[in-house]
């Protein structure tokens, strides 16, 4: 690792760090319903919504009432995707002529953008025409983030509140969300990214000339390259900012018209963890005490510098195979060396491993690099990440209401060793919340495994693993039951998951990953929020202090290490030992 | 259940038209008055006409020429793909011994030691860079085949190198088409300018060596 490689390290982490307490503090006044500088533009738009809707903004829900709100309208939008892919072919916006998406397909990518996974079993240039992008998945993007984020705020004012039963309105959190948070963001950002030279245009895809013609597998001669264009940069930024993932090109942000300059590349990876960064920096502040959000934004960031400097350590490394043959793979200021298959020039290793580690610690899923090219302890890493559950930062919302079941697990146990009844944030914790949170650790892991258990024992599942069997092809199956399991959507592309069996079983896993850890999230709120607020004694756990960040830190890697480490075993570990033995 | 159902369709058709029509509409508009170049594809354009994008790579194998990254997909720009090889599979390492091959056959005295990126598949099979060291590794075949010096080859890549952007951002990169139209003597016709380097800006508005 050179000066240049540990310099963008620290810059990054530095301006995530930076960002997170003034996103944070205005996220809270959004949330709270206070008045904010976009009041006068949005203030009566959003009214206009409300007064259509019927919605009554200040008419609080209990969480029974506030699950139904989200999951009804989560299913709206499912349908309403898989309807505009089995529609395509009449739809407007198709200047490519583009035909109706298979079933199967379609129902996997309605499921894959309702429930913020956006794993792509398709490929965007050849498959979704600009209606279905827009209509179907920028909208998607949104809402699927917004829903995410409405929940985690039920959580937080579950916390707050005491002896009463609102957790506050879906419909208002749902539309503050959309029209606060994530427009203004993803305007700005858009517009940045075109300047780096993301394409953003209604046009058909554009013709230029081969500077040197070439021949093609039937052995024609190729005089013309056509470009795949479209209306890419909006859906990007928010693809990138709602830890969404879904790429607009079939290489997602590996693309040099999705991510085109080292500063676009800067951008793209801050957007994936600056909400969820700030989301924790306003937990602190809404529950009255900004220790709390820092010392669980320190934990994630000590969890997250680790591995990532293990994915960087590992790529740059190279591959020994390349080295027997005489290549160069040593690091210099005019080579990027290490393990380069996979990676793009302009962002060499350094920000490749980085990426990788960012989209999976979120539930972003988008990828500046081929994942199933990286060494086997670089792709380790993804992996591992996705498999703590995504709550390294995670989704916007869900990865800190997916942190905040860790924390209430901790607080348990350590309840539990010194005999006394677990309290957080002045809350009682008892075995209803410990169900609770139980389920919501133990659910994704269950999806992943069983996923994965199935697909190595059955024909169906084994048919399409194309690269070579073994550890490798172990880790690709591996990967993508993971990724669906935590709505993660990053993947080994070269598994062949565009078939009815590998969009079928990812669909479900999807969909039971995404709803099944809302309601019991949202039963946590309900159940909190009943509870009498009780003050801090001598023998309350401080959930601030560096002991306790140990502590969640401890809690954290045992459920992760005890859930998945027999598994890596069979899959990166023993390539790996096979890559160092030559 | 039933009381949620109209908050739910009415939100879900305003919101749908808010980030689904206006949203993308208002961000296509302004992209294409303020930046009509860069949301157009960044296209290059010779004697009026599109001479390939700035931002994706062609395929190069004849030696006059300096070669990219290998395309798992050809360069075919309207499928982005990377090859997707484990790193042992076996393919990987046929896929890499080819080029080696390919690059020796046509440079057989060159003994300098081969860059990684420059027998790997890139990631979008569109990469339009390679790095400093794979194109000072070229210059001896390109001046060999051309009958040039490899003091004047040399220099033209020195006023292709994009450095990292801002002087610190991402690796530093030789923009292959560029370079090659440079060597026909061709004329570059682009405006736009991303990179904060000195010689970049210069290169960009125009001034072909």
């Amino acid at each position: 690792m050179n000066f240049y490689s540990l310099f963008q390290i620290v810059l990054f982490m530095g301006i995530l760090l930076l960002l997170a307490k003034p996103l944070g503090s205005f996220m809270a006044k959004v949330y709270q319903g206070e008045r904010t500088f976009l009041d006068r533009v949005l203030g009566p738009v959003e009214r206009f919504v409300y007064r259509l809707a019927g919605v009554k903004p200040k008419e609080d829900m209990n969480w029974k009432t506030y699950a139904i709100a989200a999951m009804v309208f989560n299913i709206l939008g499912l349908l309403v995707v898989y309807a505009v892919q089995r529609l395509q072919g009449v739809l407007p916006f198709n200047p490519q002529g583009l035909g109706a998406i298979t079933p199967d397909s379609s129902w996997n990518t309605a499921v894959s953008f309702a429930s913020n996974t956006n794993w792509q079993g398709y490929g965007g240039e050849v498959t979704m025409s600009y209606f279905s992008q827009m209509i179907g998945l920028t909208v998607q993007n949104f809402v699927s983030a917004a829903t995410g984020m409405a929940v985690l705020v039920a959580l937080i004012r579950g916390i707050v509140r005491h002896t009463s039963k609102g957790l506050g309105n879906f419909w208002v959190d749902l539309t503050r969300s959309t029209l606060y948070i994530l427009l203004p963001l993803s305007i700005v950002l858009a517009l940045a990214l075109v300047s780096q030279g993301v394409v953003q245009t209604f046009s058909e895809y554009k013709t230029v000339a081969m500077f040197q013609p070439t021949t093609d597998a039937n052995g024609n001669t190729v005089t013309e390259q056509v470009l795949a264009v479209g209306p890419a940069a909006s859906q990007i930024a928010i693809k990138q900012l709602g830890t969404n993932g879904g790429g607009f090109f079939n290489v997602n942000s590996a693309h040099p018209f999705e991510n085109s300059t080292p500063f676009s590349n800067f951008l793209e990876m801050l957007a994936i963890l600056v909400i969820p960064a700030a989301l924790v920096y306003m937990f602190g502040k809404m529950v009255g005490d900004t220790r709390q959000g820092w010392a669980i934004l320190i934990t994630m960031t000590i969890i997250f510098v680790v591995f990532m400097s293990l994915a960087v350590w590992a790529e740059q490394a190279g591959n020994p195979a390349f080295t027997k043959m005489g290549i160069d793979q040593v690091q210099t200021n005019i080579n990027p060396g290490g393990n380069m298959e996979g990676k793009e020039t302009r962002f060499g290793v350094t920000n490749s491993a980085l990426w990788a580690t960012a989209t999976t610690a979120a539930s972003n899923g988008s990828v500046n690099a081929m994942h199933d090219s990286f060494m086997p302890l670089g792709g380790l890493v993804p992996m591992f990440m996705m498999q703590l559950g995504e709550i390294i930062f995670g989704g916007v919302g869900s990865g800190l209401y997916g942190m905040l079941a860790f924390v209430i697990v901790a607080v348990f146990i350590s309840g539990l060793m010194v005999g006394r009844t677990p309290e957080y944030l002045g809350k009682k914790i008892e075995a209803y919340e410990m169900k609770m949170a139980s389920l919501m650790l133990l659910i994704p892991i269950l999806l992943a495994k069983v996923g994965t258990a199935i697909a190595v024992v059955t024909i169906a599942g084994l048919a399409t693993i194309w690269n070579t069997g073994g550890p490798h092809g172990f880790s690709e199956v591996l990967y993508a039951f993971s990724s669906a399991a935590n709505n993660n959507g990053s993947a080994f592309a070269g598994l062949g998951a565009n078939n009815p069996f590998y969009n079928t079983a990812l669909g479900i896993c999807m969909f039971f990953a995404r709803y099944w850890l809302i309601v019991p999230t949202l039963a946590i709120a309900g159940s909190l929020v009943q509870k009498k607020k009780i003050p801090a004694s001598g023998g309350t756990l401080p959930t601030h202090t560096p002991l306790f960040i140990a502590w969640l830190i401890g809690v954290i890697m045992i459920v992760g290490a005890l859930s998945f480490i027999p598994a890596l075993a069979l899959g990166p570990i023993v390539e790996h030992l096979m890559v160092i033995g030559g | 259940m039933k009381n949620q159902l109209r908050p739910a369709l009415t939100i879900f058709a305003m919101l749908t038209i808010i980030t689904g029509v206006i949203y993308p509409l208002v961000v296509t508009g302004i992209s294409q008055v303020i930046f009509p170049t860069q949301s157009n594809g960044s296209i290059i354009v010779i004697d009026g006409k599109a001479a390939g994008s700035e931002l994706i790579g062609q395929q190069f194998d004849n030696p006059k020429y300096f070669w990219g990254r290998i395309s798992a997909v050809g360069y075919n720009a309207d499928l982005s793909s990377g090859s997707n090889y484990g790193p042992m599979n076996p393919a990987l390492v046929d896929s890499v011994q080819a080029r080696i091959d390919a690059l020796q056959a046509a440079d057989p005295e060159n003994t300098l030691p081969i860059p990684v990126d420059l027998v790997t598949a890139s990631a979008s099979g569109l990469d339009p860079h390679i790095s400093v060291a794979a194109a000072l590794y070229q210059v001896h075949r390109v001046a060999s085949a051309r009958g040039l010096s490899e003091a004047d080859v040399q220099s033209l890549v020195d006023k292709y190198i994009e450095g990292r952007q801002f002087g610190f951002l991402g690796e530093p990169t030789v923009n292959v088409l560029k370079l090659n139209l440079a060597l026909d003597g061709l004329k570059l016709k682009t405006q736009t300018a991303y990179y904060i380097s000195n010689r970049q800006l210069l290169i960009s508005r125009g001034r072909t060596p």
